[in-house]
């Protein structure tokens, strides 16, 4: 407490023009910003899992199962970090029983729960049932009876049985697209909707969240395939990787025209707030901003990826490229994040100042556990991927004869 | 293509056509369109509706507002933590504007600028607004913020969460998370003293009753003399929050 109270002090010497008295302390830090930065890392792994199976791009198939699985890692994730924010977590259950129907908030519960449930779940289960049936045949102990539960104990894999978890699964995938946009476009809403705040009250806010969330899903798949290739021991399907490549740039592409047409709107229009933003942006967020977000996270691999689009360098250093520019655009659209979440609060509403943020090693906000919820998914994805192994997957034959 | 292809004939398309419309203007016509807006918003039911009026041409910058605010209602003293606060606004002969509130005001004011320097200087109260579309009751994941039948705006803090949407919802930045308790605080415009038949704090503080408030549904009342005889303004009417708080002799620099 009083060391709450020694940050506020702290942070109203370094006050800059005037705030309003409340507005000193800021009050979404960053357990916020990776809500949306993980909720788009699952939206985004989920869309790329949805290309191959949809439209049937099978250069695709060695990140299929691997997508899948990171986006259910990132999801059970998700919501941690709300929750640990809140001042009284042990009410957090009241947002599902008694929902407010008019608060973004609110619907956000069921949203998640629609995709987790209905969606990542049942996608995954419809695709791995008949592998958990043979493969509780094959392990003994605890793995067997692993797969025996998450099988829920069905034991028929006649090719009428598959031939409907196909179908299914399909259809499952078929609403999933829908879901995953609505899933993070809704996050996006959370922040447009607030009039109060003109940083974020834009009715691109839940586009441009959609776009930068595919961009980063698709860049994280694209990581933990390589690293996962690199483990194994196993080549890299290289077309795979290229044709994930093209489709990185058009979105991040299209990210980037949108998140432009934003900022060219916000300077020809030139609102009540102009001036405010503008110092916001050229000032305490410049270094996040222009260096962390527009040149490394979204200039340079947009560069790279586009000469690759006419021109092909040789295997060796495109697997390089392969492994930079994702990581690159991962940390970019973590500070995209920073930049609309922690931005959104360092102007005062009043727009006559700015208040300061610093964040500290240990606490509930603390960088250490920020880190924390980054790296629990990872963990949780280590052990679906142990369990669950995409390429031990048992390919049907027709399938085989098709690739 | 033939005629036997579409089976809707010109004829069938002006039958539909003239149903369409003159249902419509019947339904128009049974319940006519209502031009009438309100400033902020319609009255809601026949009891009362409190509206709050602050004129800023009596208000001296005393502050005792702001701490007869934190002693009512218990709000932790530090400088971070206010329901009712007090801006000082001070418009240079170049131009531009300084604002300050030390403290909220509470310990009063000191004028930094030399008198030559200054164009003019005035104080603005500042407080819940209790609007008629509260943004902060709109954004409450649990309905934990509500408003009352009188129109006050309060928090349950029973039953708040915590999750800070409300205050980042407040275009007015007058919600708070109370350091201890871990739930969203604010002006409840004294609710507790206004049942007793008191006056709220602030107003009562005030020595030169530069506050008022009153029932916006009695015709009578101080507030609507006091916004009949007055130029009265809100602050950010454009965000159309439906704020009940209106200010006498608001300058355009006032956010």
């Amino acid at each position: 407490m009083t060391q709450h109270l020694q940050h506020l002090y702290e942070v109203l010497s370094k006050v800059d023009g005037y705030v309003y008295p409340n507005e000193i302390e800021l009050n979404w830090s960053i357990l916020i910003v990776l809500y949306p930065y993980i909720t788009g890392l699952v939206a985004g792994a989920f869309i790329l899992a949805s290309l191959e199976r949809i439209f049937k791009l099978h250069v695709l198939r060695p990140t299929y199962g691997i997508a899948l699985l990171t986006a259910l890692s990132f999801m059970l994730v998700a919501t941690m970090p709300l929750v640990s924010h809140l001042g009284k977590p042990l009410r957090a259950y009241e947002i599902m029983t008694t929902p407010h129907l008019s608060s973004a908030m609110a619907i956000f519960g069921f949203v998640y729960l629609w995709y987790l449930m209905v969606v990542l779940l049942l996608e995954i289960w419809f695709d791995y049932r008949r592998d958990m049936i043979i493969w509780a045949d094959e392990t003994t102990g605890l793995k067997r009876f692993l797969y025996r539960a998450f099988s829920l104990w069905t034991t028929d894999i006649s090719p009428k049985a598959v031939a409907l978890d196909n179908r299914l699964g399909y259809i499952v995938t078929i609403i999933g697209v829908p879901s995953a946009f609505l899933l993070h476009g809704y996050v996006g809403f959370i922040f447009g909707s607030i009039k109060a705040n003109p940083w974020w009250s834009t009715v691109l806010m839940p586009v441009i969240f959609l776009f930068s969330a595919i961009v980063s899903g698709i860049a994280l798949v694209m990581l933990v395939y390589n690293v996962i290739t690199r483990i194994r021991k196993v080549k890299i399907d290289m077309p795979c990787l290229d044709t994930i490549a093209s489709y990185l740039f058009y979105i991040l592409l299209i990210d980037f025209v949108l998140e432009g047409l934003d900022q060219i709107h916000r300077i020809y229009t030139a609102e009540e707030s102009f001036d405010v933003l503008h110092n916001l942006v050229f000032g305490r967020l410049f270094f996040t901003m222009f260096i962390m977000q527009g040149l490394f996270g979204t200039v340079l691999p947009l560069l790279t990826l586009g000469t690759l689009q006419f021109y092909k360098p040789k295997e060796k250093i495109r697997k390089v490229i392969y492994i930079v520019v994702p990581a690159l655009i991962l940390i970019g659209i973590f500070f995209m994040r920073w930049n609309v979440v922690i931005g959104g609060q360092l102007f005062s509403k009043s727009f006559y100042g700015y208040t300061d943020f610093k964040i500290g090693l240990i606490g509930t906000e603390g960088y250490l556990m920020a880190a924390f919820w980054l790296i629990v998914p990872f963990a949780i994805l280590s052990f679906l991927l142990w369990l669950f192994p995409p390429w031990k997957k048992k390919q049907e034959e027709h399938e085989i004869q098709s690739a | 293509m033939t005629k036997t292809n579409s089976k809707l004939t010109r004829r069938d398309f002006f039958k539909a056509g003239s149903i369409i419309v003159g249902g419509i203007a019947v339904a128009s016509a049974l319940t006519p369109f209502d031009g009438v807006l309100f400033a902020t918003e319609a009255p809601k039911g026949k009891g009362k509706w409190y509206g709050i009026g602050i004129d800023i041409s009596k208000c001296i910058g005393c502050g005792k507002c702001a701490n007869a605010c934190k002693l009512e209602n218990n709000v932790p003293k530090d400088p971070f933590y206010f329901r009712s606060w007090v801006e000082q606004y001070t418009i240079k002969n170049d131009g531009t504007v300084l604002v300050e509130s030390p403290n909220g005001g509470i310990d009063g004011f000191k004028q930094s600028i030399p008198d030559a320097d200054i164009f003019k200087s005035f104080f603005v109260p500042k407080m819940c607004n209790h609007c008629a579309k509260s943004p902060c009751v709109q954004v409450c994941p649990v309905g934990a913020t509500f408003e009352t039948p009188e129109g006050i705006v309060l928090v349950d803090e029973n039953y708040c969460i915590g999750c800070r949407y409300c205050v980042q919802a407040c275009p007015y930045g007058c919600r708070f998370i109370n350091p201890e308790k871990g739930t969203a605080e604010k002006c409840t415009l004294c609710i507790h003293r206004l049942d007793k038949g008191k006056n709220p704090a602030c107003f009562e503080m005030c020595p030169t009753e530069a506050r008022i408030f009153g029932d916006l549904n009695d015709p009578k009342s101080k507030i609507n003399y006091f916004l009949k005889n007055h130029t009265c303004m809100v602050i950010k009417p454009n965000l159309n929050t439906g704020s009940k708080l209106f200010y006498n002799a608001l300058s355009s620099e006032v956010r």
